[in-house]
């Protein structure tokens, strides 16, 4: 047993001419510093408060709040559809599923969740796929780049750009796409879209082999990583961690097959586990979770019929009809004539649903969606008007960062790096 | 008033107990005109005038849900496992000093989700039965989230938690509730460690006293900040913009549908 003693010195804030001088007045070995929020390798604003002795991590705490925006109060002002421009902002690596968690919780209020058509349930699906591929990349430049391995983080983000520029193709938006809607989806895929993610099912398998032949069996990279951080199941549960974390430390459990919604139950898919529960057994869980997706993907363009993607429903679904002009996304040219110069009940049910927005029967639902990082999932109440009365997002990575001090203490300051880039935590999501 | 298949409508001494069943839209209705206000009108500007002849509309209440047995609905599969899951909770409940009847105020089931209305004294008690005993095993707490509903009197604030069973892959919602003027309720995050945030958060947001809680700090909002910023009676603010002698009002406080 070590004894530890009571003074330290206090680097956590304050007169950096003040804090050094009672460093050299002091004899104490514990050190607390601040580590953020405004640090690179933090993930954002993230703020760390490590106590060191020597090189060890005796205690660490962890700060958030710097990037809370007030997303879920500020829904209540606005109407249900406008809701999912907010929660695409929440975490802004995983846009599709926090719109999706929402619109499943508002269909659930609405009890229209059997009648989504089946091209929209494909595309959700299509288009979480490959949000999961893009999210678990930025997963693992990230952590190159806070390790100081910058081929990772160029290579990382180099495939990512596969997708986004299918994001950007399908909706107009890198992010924040506010492209799933309550009763469906904005609009119907491009033509050309099959097309470049036909092209991306091709190339993805040889950059996933180039990432793997970097990291699998890297000396250095499994000297950073195994059996660091390790967080066993009996933790995992105890600290609600969810997604690729808790399939690391050995349970297949994933609410794809548990609790399949977007009709997950019609997909072949294996779920990715590893026993070891560290670093590396995430890495390779996430790794395998894109080859997964890869799969997922390929079967969502051969399910693909043509069909409507937004509800039957006119007092649900969207009245126009989105188009990409020269300026951007915005009306198509036939829906404005129609409702300007054609029929004037057309514009009347236009303008209400636009700014109205629908009525949502009063009540209380939760959907969940197994997000990149894990359980994502929205509690949304109703008091019967055309607004939230609350909405909750139970983001994965609030409730991942709460175990950071089980990663951490009694390791070296190197390894709370490891640790934190692992759990993948994303600010926005965080904090809200 | 209803009719009945002669088309004829009932005689007056006929409309007793028996006849109850015939009359329920009818007995419906009356509820809901003796129901409270919920607000009038379509357009939530309070301070001008309303100029759209939607004035005198009223939006009344919702009366509080209550769920009778049999929780399962043979043609909703969602709801497959409510009985055996209320049963289970009675059963491990029957053990411990809290009785189930005591305990859980009421039940609802509503759009394929049961919520367990749990009075606050027995939370804890609840929830360890619910996380221990094997055939509830509700390992996973999803975290806690706040409502603020100012006009329920006496039960201003809800906590509701969500737990879900990996064993017997089953979902349940928890809800509790406390008054404003004594908003304690009692922390679970001995039971279940996750609930360590989520219960500084709704402390944050709501201002919930979760007794027992090891450290209930701030988590989002700055540690001096004044107020519980989710609560329904703070306001969402906004930054007045002046241009040219006119002031933009916060959106809150714009005329608008609601």
């Amino acid at each position: 047993m070590t004894n530890v003693t009571e003074d330290y010195i206090d680097a956590s804030g304050g007169d950096w001419d003040e804090v050094i001088a009672a460093a050299q007045a002091s004899s104490a070995e514990r050190l607390v510093v601040n580590m953020g929020p405004q640090h690179p390798s933090t993930h954002g604003v993230l703020r760390l408060i490590l106590t060191l002795d020597g090189e060890t991590c005796t205690e660490a705490r962890v700060g958030i709040g710097y990037l809370h925006t007030g997303i879920e109060k500020n829904m209540e002002y606005r109407t249900w559809t406008q809701g999912t421009t907010f929660v695409t902002r929440m975490d802004y690596l995983t846009p599709i599923f926090n719109e999706t968690a929402y619109c499943l919780s508002v269909e659930k209020l609405l009890g229209i969740t059997d009648r989504i058509p089946e091209r929209a349930n494909v595309i959700r699906v299509l288009m979480m796929e490959l949000n999961r591929m893009s999210s678990h990349f930025v997963a693992m430049a990230t952590f190159g780049m806070e390790l100081g391995a910058t081929t990772i983080m160029t290579n990382g983000f180099r495939e990512r750009e596969l997708v986004l520029d299918i994001f950007e193709l399908v909706t107009g938006l890198r992010m924040n796409h506010a492209y799933i809607r309550p009763g469906g989806v904005a609009q119907d895929l491009p033509p050309e879209a099959e097309g470049k993610i036909r092209e991306l099912l091709k190339e993805m398998p040889k950059r996933v082999t180039i990432m793997r032949k970097m990291l699998d069996a890297n000396p250095l990279y499994l000297a950073r990583t195994r059996d660091v951080a390790h967080l066993d199941l009996a933790g995992c549960m105890a600290l609600g961690v969810t997604g690729p974390l808790l399939r690391a430390s050995g349970l297949a459990w994933d609410l794809r097959k548990a609790k399949p919604y977007c009709g997950y139950e019609n997909y072949e898919f294996d779920i990715p586990v590893a026993e070891a529960g560290d670093v590396y057994a995430r890495y390779r869980v996430r790794l395998a979770e894109i080859e997964q997706s890869l799969r997922i993907i390929e079967q969502c363009l051969d399910r693909l019929r043509p069909g409507p993607v937004m509800i039957d429903d006119a007092k649900i679904g969207w009245p126009a009809k989105l188009e990409l002009g020269a300026d951007g996304l915005g009306n198509s040219p036939e829906h404005i004539a129609h409702i300007m110069g054609g029929s004037m009940e057309a514009l009347i049910h236009h303008f209400k649903l636009v700014t109205e927005g629908f009525r949502v029967p009063a009540g209380q639902a939760y959907a969940a969606v197994e997000s990149a990082k894990g359980e994502l999932g929205s509690h949304v109440v109703s008091d019967g008007g055309t607004r939230p009365y609350r909405v909750h997002f139970r983001d994965p990575s609030f409730t991942h960062l709460q175990s950071v001090a089980a990663m951490c203490e009694g390791g070296t300051v190197a390894d709370v790096i490891a640790a934190v880039a692992s759990i993948d935590p994303v600010m926005g999501g965080v904090d809200r | 008033m209803s009719l009945n298949g002669n088309g004829s409508a009932p005689a007056p001494g006929e409309e007793g107990e028996e006849r109850v069943d015939e009359n329920l839209p009818a007995r419906a209705g009356r509820e809901r005109l003796n129901a409270d206000i919920d607000r009038s009108g379509m357009f939530g500007a309070k301070t001008t005038g309303d100029t759209s002849g939607y004035g005198r509309l009223l939006v009344r209440r919702q009366p509080p849900l209550a769920s009778e047995r049999p929780y399962t609905h043979p043609d909703d599969p969602r709801t497959s496992s409510f009985d055996a899951v209320a049963d289970a909770l009675e059963r491990a409940l029957g053990k411990s000093p809290v009785a189930y009847g005591q305990a859980v105020e009421r039940v609802v089931v509503d759009r394929g989700e049961i919520t367990f209305h749990v009075r606050r004294e027995h939370l804890v008690e609840v929830a360890r039965r619910l996380r221990d005993d094997p055939d509830l095993r509700f390992e996973l707490c999803l975290g806690v989230t706040g409502v603020h509903y100012p006009h329920d009197t006496g039960r201003e604030l809800h906590a509701v938690y969500l737990m879900r069973s990996i064993t017997h892959n089953t979902e349940i919602r928890v809800e509790t509730s406390c008054p404003d003027a004594d908003p304690h309720i009692p922390s679970i995050v001995a039971v279940y460690p996750t609930n360590d945030w989520h219960e500084r958060e709704a402390w944050d947001f709501f201002g919930i006293v979760f007794d027992g809680h090891p450290a209930l700090t701030r988590i989002e909002m700055p540690d001096d900040w004044h107020g519980h910023p989710q609560r329904k009676d703070y306001p969402l603010g906004g930054i007045p913009v002046e241009y040219r002698g006119a002031t933009i009002p916060p959106p809150d406080e714009r005329r608008s549908y609601q």
